[in-house]
């Protein structure tokens, strides 16, 4: 490092001159003097200079600093053991089951090292319920809630299992002792292997009763078939089977009963390729299914049994009586509908009184629906709960003669009309005993608290419709000190023994169960532990139900039942209140799952919320604000009814009848996370009518508190705007011209060339393009979305929530439109000021008036759905906008979102026409501001390890799954094949009940998003503006008499090209 | 020295010398500062040190303090944004332009409005910086070699368009404006007796000694960056226009962007200038040199730009109807009659009936309407800007994804903040700069001085005699 540089010793050895040469061989003497260099007076005298110690502070202060930059060491530890069949990276599928009282369904869970992420709906190797919904999907949400029991309590002190043990055994004998009875409380019980513990548990002590109550009851609706078809049964109702379906107040596609198996069910039936069915809907609020109907009729809950004589009156001729209605004209068409599609009808009644489901039968009766429509050969097990055993069991509670009670899914504090009376109730025992998971309303009432497994820790064998077991395994090693419920029953009948949280006890009992009851009903299998090992593989075993026959002592017959309806269905003065479930929230089992408060209701897109629904003419008139936005709160309401009063915001729902308001339950939970109490329970609002309870109460009042409420909706415009959103025709038109309603938008243009072909006026949006077109060598992924099998249920937001990590951002931020959903569903209402008339507009003010006018929702309006994602142009105006680059097209058809270059401009966001990139306006993650589930290390382990989260400031968006697309690929190559159609599945679309999404390559010509692309009812959504996205929406096609307008043009054109654009449409 | 005609009406009132000129112009950097420039100094400060703590805020907690939405993804930022750089036009146009034109009066008003221009580039892009959801990554928008592969920018993007002009717009003007500066500098530099003043000036004056040759280099030097300033008088807001110009969002997607924002931008500036002039020239006696046939020009080029900008919006509605598409129609009757209409209505008034009044000439010659005028006309060029982008953004193709937007105290803290940048950096320079280009202005007192140009008549008048 000196700067003495020496570049030659002398002259003679700069001209090499030969006494030099010859003395360069003694250049270096033998004995190095090193002495004498190292010497300390020598080291000493060698300068730093002042260059050199430049460059020393240089390098060392560059070191410093390079060194201090150094990114957080974050740790991966590898297995010590690896544990079988889990590769880091690759996820491992379970077969499974889920059952609680909204939902059954068979699942596969997709675990990644270990952890569950992610419900898939269907079971590919048995024929169960294989559709999901939206609760279904979030299930594997509420496995990771930080607000689960983690130990055992007595008294809201931690309490050791054995002790815990121990003294409920002490209590239980001494009840018995005492004479009196224990009662073990639980929603319906489908196990069989759970029903043969409760037994063994009864057998043991002799004076257990084991009561089912459902927070939802259908109890009226074995009665009534068993009356009128001689079986006390829920049948199977095969809508796959239907033309002509008929639904009073049952929400069949959204909460109804076994909604599971529906959903997908009816959906096949709504392909206008071939026959179609028509669904007519008479319901005084907006449900799903009313929105999906081809005729939906706005009738009060009290009306409803009414309007059900008169249809049976106009099916079978006789004149029982009935008050008459203002829809008479409506249940005549479909009626006659009805009429002509017997044997292949259906109707539905979602009132659970015993009368007005025995005139729905035997409306059924006259339609030949049993057997076809109805089928008793597979009944549906899933709502068992007697609600007159549980109102006995209050009852027998209040007058000393029950002791103690156990209770098992069971919340009747909460979800029960008397819930109130249920806490004191509980409270008052000397033995209460709770197995919920997490604390709940009646768990606080009770003395022992022993928590449950989550389903996804825990054994079980399901038995939800005739001849179906299916079989739940753990996916998962207990999180907490948890024990499966059955196991405590077990241990206290002295059939098992108390061990940790990893207990075996129940597993080998179940397979004693299916030992004994299950293997001889099958020769397939030689050996019951090949038969064990397969039924858990498949999740499922399947075997044929023996119809039973069971007449009740009783028989009502229609007469009888319509004169009781007379009696009892009378409006009388003041409001009727209808309790409904929301897709999300159900009967509030999984009310403080943020993923399902974050989804939108599928009908008034409120998130975080429950409120009074009401129609909005009625709210004008009584002074209640219709319109819902960022700051425009809602107006409170109170709302007083059989002695009980809650408060709530009032929302505007068109198609709402009058006089009626709705509310959903659900709601007003009292544990949880702070935020994510929220809204009111609904529940004490129900009644008992002829000893069932009902979700239908009359002569609320009403009054304006003058207080407002802010409510965070994620769509605030209700209408269409006479815009070809959702393209939609009428069957007829369609069956004419399968071009009819997709109205392909063409530009003038005087040119008469282009591109070495003619051009006769006019050209397509693909035409009238500058850009350049873009190879797609190997793929060109691609989605299509069929309108007519899209419900609008969610289910598909929620499975993206989970697959992408996408943020939930609480109620404040959806109010202020943030909602981060990479999915949506919008829904529009159809106006009475429509497409035509604002297309006829001419002046000014004519065209002011139609455009204000259009944004109002008629009052009883026409309801579409369409889900929302990235469209993926392949001309993308978010694309050329980027400053940096962020956002890029890839060469198979997507565009991506580099979240690591994102620099958070927002251009791309404004410029999309579809207005879905979402935008981290915060960080969402480790953020106490947004305490949901990314804020703690539980909550994370959630998250798809496929799928970064994203940092504040950044863009986001739809990616088409592109981890999917990816892993699919390698999968492909791996076993060196080309990739099959229909291998990759998005999240979205694998959680579709009703199949309304496909996924593929369009390079594919075999694939059935090709085909579907080239369908005469495929259409690009703003086609116009030239964006060329690669999804693709198929018309909705409406089963009604009534023809659509389509514009001037349509009815001049065979098929849909070459339209001249006019009036306003787009150029 | 070649003369003026008698009639033209003299540009520097009085009977003023040189070393008058001088004394006039370099009295405020002596003297002391009045009460009135303290309490405004105060209020700008406060107002400035509060939009720094909203930036930090925002900086620190995300983009999300501000009112936007999913939907609206841009709204006071970029308002602000744009308004602060049309604002800045009008100084490159007097000092550019008119040069180029030989227009002497932009003399007395050249200096001030390029400081003008400076401190409002210097606040408009502060916003497309702050906009930003990572502005710690804020300078991957500049071409720079990096070691992310073979990363670049997107060339096809506005906004990086945006990161070229303004940084072009920004250099160019502080380098014509400093050159400027330079002789004047040296004048300060050589009167001044405070010794570390004195030093301070010395180095600012570059060792200018006024030789025969450093005028020259000093002439030839600013009519180059003249001609360099004068593009980008059309370029710099031509380009910012192009951020919504070539987007697909209806009442963006419009070709008539580029010279109907020119003419907005050089309209709020000169008003920007009338606000600033009117009171420097009271509170620093500048009346005889920026005299109301100053701003009677200005007046005029306000009422030029200002029918532009009115023809510009009437055009708009008239193409949205002719073209037939329903979007744009949409999008122009909801300007005009939707919940955002107000915001239009303001806009309609401000820029395109009030400018109309200075056709009076009582009006355009009378200092307290025109002070009031460009107040107008800056909330008027303000909500042009809120109309444009946020009700095109709000309501646009899918009604599903109609929102309103609502600012926070965030957005209006960090815009005040911003008018507080501004008028501090603007009240300094009144108090420590020549507000005046003094050396530009003696070269125009022979011929346009008043009591010069009465010697002249009184000549002339003696010779015809």
């Amino acid at each position: 490092m000196s700067n003495q540089k020496i570049y030659w010793k002398g002259l003679e050895e700069l001209h090499e001159t030969n006494e030099f040469v010859k003395n360069r061989e003694n250049e270096f003497a033998e004995s190095l003097p090193m002495e004498e260099f190292l010497g300390k007076e020598n080291l000493s005298q060698s300068k730093t200079g002042r260059r050199d110690f430049l460059k020393f502070l240089g390098f060392s202060v560059t070191a410093a600093a390079v060194a201090a930059c150094e990114a957080p060491i974050q740790k991966a530890l590898p297995y010590v053991i690896k544990p079988e069949n889990v590769t880091p990276g690759v996820p491992n599928y379970y077969a499974s089951a889920y059952f609680d009282d909204n939902d059954f369904a068979n699942i596969l869970v997709k675990t990644r090292e270990g952890r569950p992420i992610f419900i898939e709906g269907g079971n590919p190797t048995v024929a169960g319920r294989n559709g999901i919904s939206a609760q279904i999907s979030a299930s594997v949400l509420s496995l990771y809630d930080t607000t689960r029991l983690k130990e055992a309590m007595k008294k809201g002190e931690p309490v050791s299992w054995s002790t815990a043990d121990s003294e409920i055994i002490d209590a239980l004998t001494n009840i018995a002792q005492s004479g009196k009875r224990t009662a073990i409380l639980t929603s319906t019980i489908i196990s069989p292997s759970t029903k043969k513990a409760i037994a063994d548990f009864s057998a043991k002590f002799g004076n257990v009763d084991h009561v089912t109550f459902d927070a939802i009851s259908y109890d009226a609706i074995p009665n009534a078939h068993g009356s009128v078809f001689g079986k006390t049964a829920v049948p199977y109702y095969r809508f796959d089977k239907t033309m002509a379906v008929a639904s009073f107040g049952a929400d069949f596609m959204g909460t109804w009963l076994d909604h599971n198996a529906y959903r997908g069910d009816f959906a096949k039936t709504r392909s206008p390729k071939g026959e179609m069915s028509r669904l007519f809907s008479f319901e005084a609020t907006m449900s799903l299914t009313g929105a999906n109907a081809d005729y939906r009729t706005s009738v009060k809950q009290t009306e409803i049994p009414h309007a059900l004589i008169a249809l049976y009156n106009k099916l079978s001729g006789s004149a029982l009586p009935a008050t008459k209605l203002a829809c008479d004209a409506q249940i005549t068409k479909c009626a006659d509908y009805l009429k002509a599609n017997k044997g292949k009808a259906l109707v539905v009644c979602g009132i659970n009184d015993v009368n007005a489901q025995i005139i729905t039968a035997e409306i059924n009766k006259l339609l030949g629906a049993e057997g076809t429509t109805m089928d008793f050969a597979t009944p549906v097990f899933t709502k068992m709960g007697n609600s007159g055993a549980a109102d006995a069991l209050l009852k027998n509670i209040a007058s000393g003669t029950v002791g103690g009670i156990i209770l098992y899914n069971a919340n009747p504090a909460y979800n029960h009309p008397m819930a109130s009376n249920w806490k004191d109730a509980i409270s008052k025992l000397k033995l209460s005993v709770s197995f919920a998971s997490k604390m709940d309303e009646s768990a606080e009432a009770c003395t022992y608290v022993l928590p449950d497994h989550n389903y996804l820790e825990s054994w079980n064998d399901f038995n939800p419709f005739g001849g179906h077991f299916a079989v739940a395994q753990p996916t998962i090693h207990p999180l907490f000190n948890t024990r499966q419920a059955q196991e405590n029953l077990l241990v206290w009948a002295g059939k098992a023994n108390r061990s940790d949280k990893n207990s075996s006890a129940y597993r080998e009992y179940m397979k004693e169960v299916w030992k004994e009851t299950l293997f001889s009903k099958q020769t397939k299998y030689a050996s019951f532990e090949d038969f064990w090992n397969y039924s858990v593989h498949d999740g499922a075993f399947e075997t044929t139900y023996s119809e039973s026959v069971s007449i009740p002592s009783e028989i009502i017959t229609a007469g009888d039942a319509a004169a009781k309806i007379n009696s009892t269905f009378k409006s009388g003065s003041g409001y009727e209140v209808v309790l409904y479930q929301k897709m999300g929230i159900g009967s509030g089992n999984q009310a403080n799952n943020p993923w399902l408060q974050e989804l939108p209701d599928p009908i008034s897109r409120v998130t975080w919320d429950n409120y009074i629904t009401m129609s909005p003419a009625e709210m004008k008139e009584k002074g209640f604000a219709t319109y819902i936005g960022q700051e425009d709160p809602a107006d409170m309401a109170e709302i007083s009814v059989n002695g009980k009063t809650i408060k709530l915001p009032v929302v505007a729902s068109p198609g709402q009848a009058v006089g009626t308001v709705g509310i959903a339950v659900g709601y007003g939970r009292t544990f949880g996370k702070e935020g994510e109490i929220i809204g009111q329970n609904a529940f004490p609002l129900g009644s008992f009518v002829n000893g069932t309870v009902q979700n239908w109460t009359v002569g609320a009042e009403i009054s304006k508190t003058g207080e407002t409420y802010p409510l965070a909706a994620t769509q605030t415009h209700h209408t269409m705007m006479g815009r070809d959103i959702v393209k939609e025709t009428s069957l007829a038109q369609y069956k004419e011209n399968k071009h009819s309603g997709n109205h392909k938008h063409s530009f003038h243009t005087k040119i008469k060339e282009l591109k070495g072909k003619e051009v006769h006026g006019h050209l397509s949006s693909d035409e009238a393009d500058f850009w350049k077109k873009f190879d797609r060598p190997n793929h060109n992924w691609g989605m299509t979305i069929d309108l007519n099998a899209c419900n609008g249920c969610g289910a598909c937001v929620i499975a993206c929530h989970a697959e992408n990590n996408v943020p939930v951002v609480g109620k404040d931020e959806i109010r202020r439109v943030r909602d981060m959903h990479w999915l949506r569903i919008d829904r529009y209402y159809s106006s009475d000021t429509n497409k035509e008339m604002l297309d006829n507009a001419t002046g000014f003010s004519a065209y002011k008036k139609a455009n204000l006018d259009a944004e109002i929702p008629s009052e009883s309006p026409q309801v579409v759905f369409q889900p929302i994602m990235c469209q993926h142009c392949s001309q993308a105006p978010c694309e050329t906008v980027c400053p940096v680059l962020a956002t890029t097209h890839s060469n198979e058809g997507l565009n991506q979102m580099t979240y690591n270059r994102c620099i958070g401009t927002r251009y791309c966001a404004n410029n999309c026409p579809y207005k879905v990139r979402r935008f981290n306006w915060f960080k969402y993650h480790n953020n106490e501001q947004f305490d949901f589930y990314m804020n703690d290390d539980l909550g994370k382990m959630v998250l798809n390890p496929d799928v970064n989260v994203r940092s504040r400031g950044v863009m986001e968006k739809c990616s088409m799954c592109v981890q999917r697309i990816q892993y699919g690929k390698l999968e492909a190559k791996k076993e060196q094949r080309t990739i099959k159609d229909g291998e990759i599945k998005t999240a979205c679309q694998s959680a579709c009940p009703t199949h309304a999404i496909s996924f593929g390559d369009y390079n594919d010509e075999a694939s059935l998003v090709h085909e579907l692309r080239a369908d005469e009812r495929a259409y690009a959504l703003l086609e116009e503006v030239g964006t060329e996205p690669n999804v693709f929406y198929q018309v909705k096609v409406r089963n009604v008499d009534e023809a659509y307008y389509h514009g001037h043009d349509e009815a001049h054109h065979e098929g849909g090209e070459h339209h001249e654009e006019n009036g306003h449409g787009g150029h | 020295m070649h003369g003026e005609s008698i009639y033209r009406k003299p540009l520097i009132l009085g009977d003023k010398t040189y070393n008058q000129i001088t004394e006039d112009i370099c009295a405020p950097i002596e003297g002391r500062a009045g009460k009135l420039w303290y309490l405004a100094f105060t209020l700008a400060a406060m107002a400035a040190l509060w939009g720094v703590g909203c930036i930090a805020y925002l900086i620190g907690t995300g983009v999300g303090t501000w009112g936007l939405n999913r939907t609206v993804n841009w709204a006071w930022d970029i308002t602000n944004f744009v308004w602060w750089v049309g604002i800045g036009h009008a100084g490159t146009l007097i000092s550019a332009v008119l040069l180029l034109f030989r227009q002497r009066w932009r003399m007395a008003v050249n200096r001030s409005a390029e400081a003008m221009t400076i401190f409002a580039v210097v606040c408009a892009g502060l916003f497309p910086l702050m906009h930003m959801g990572r502005i710690w990554v804020a300078y991957w928008t500049l071409p720079l070699p990096n070691q992310f592969g073979s990363l670049w920018v997107n060339f096809n993007s506005p906004l990086l368009w945006d990161v070229f002009a303004i940084s072009t717009y920004f250099s160019v003007s502080l380098g014509f404006w400093y050159t400027g500066l330079i002789p004047d500098f040296a004048t300060v530099r050589d009167r001044q007796s405070i010794k570390w003043m004195r030093a301070i000036y010395k180095i600012t004056s570059f060792g200018w000694s006024g030789t025969a040759k450093q005028w020259q280099r000093f002439e030839e030097v600013s009519l180059v960056l003249a001609g360099m300033s004068t593009p980008l008088v059309l370029s710099v807001h031509t380009i910012v226009s192009f951020d919504f110009a070539t987007s697909v969002i209806p009442g963006w997607h419009t070709t008539i962007f580029p010279p109907y924002f020119v003419a907005g931008a050089i309209f709020s500036g000169f008003a920007m200038v009338l606000t600033l002039l009117l009171v420097m020239r009271k509170v620093l006696k500048l009346e005889d040199y920026i005299t109301i046939g100053h701003v009677e020009s200005m007046n005029k080029v306000i009422i030029t730009t200002g029918s532009i900008v009115g023809v510009a919006y009437i055009t708009e509605l008239f193409i949205a109807w002719y073209s037939g598409v329903m979007y744009e129609q949409y999008a122009f009757l909801n300007r005009a009659t939707g919940p955002l209409s107000w915001s239009y209505w303001i806009m309609m008034t401000c820029n395109v009936i009030s400018p109309q009044l200075f056709w009076v000439k009582k009006l355009r010659t009378n200092l307290v309407f025109t002070f009031f005028m460009s107040l107008v006309i800056n909330l008027g060029m303000w909500f042009e800007r809120f109309v444009i982008i946020v009700t095109s953004l709000h309501r646009d193709f899918l009604p599903s994804s109609w929102t309103m937007f609502y600012p926070t105290y965030v957005d209006i803290g960090i815009f005040v903040g911003t008018l507080g940048i501004f008028f501090t950096l603007f009240l300094l320079f009144a108090r420590t700069f020549p507000v005046i280009a003094m050396a530009e202005l003696k070269s125009i007192l022979k011929i346009s001085g008043e009591k010069q140009k009465e010697d002249f008549a009184k000549h002339s008048h003696d010779q015809h005699h």
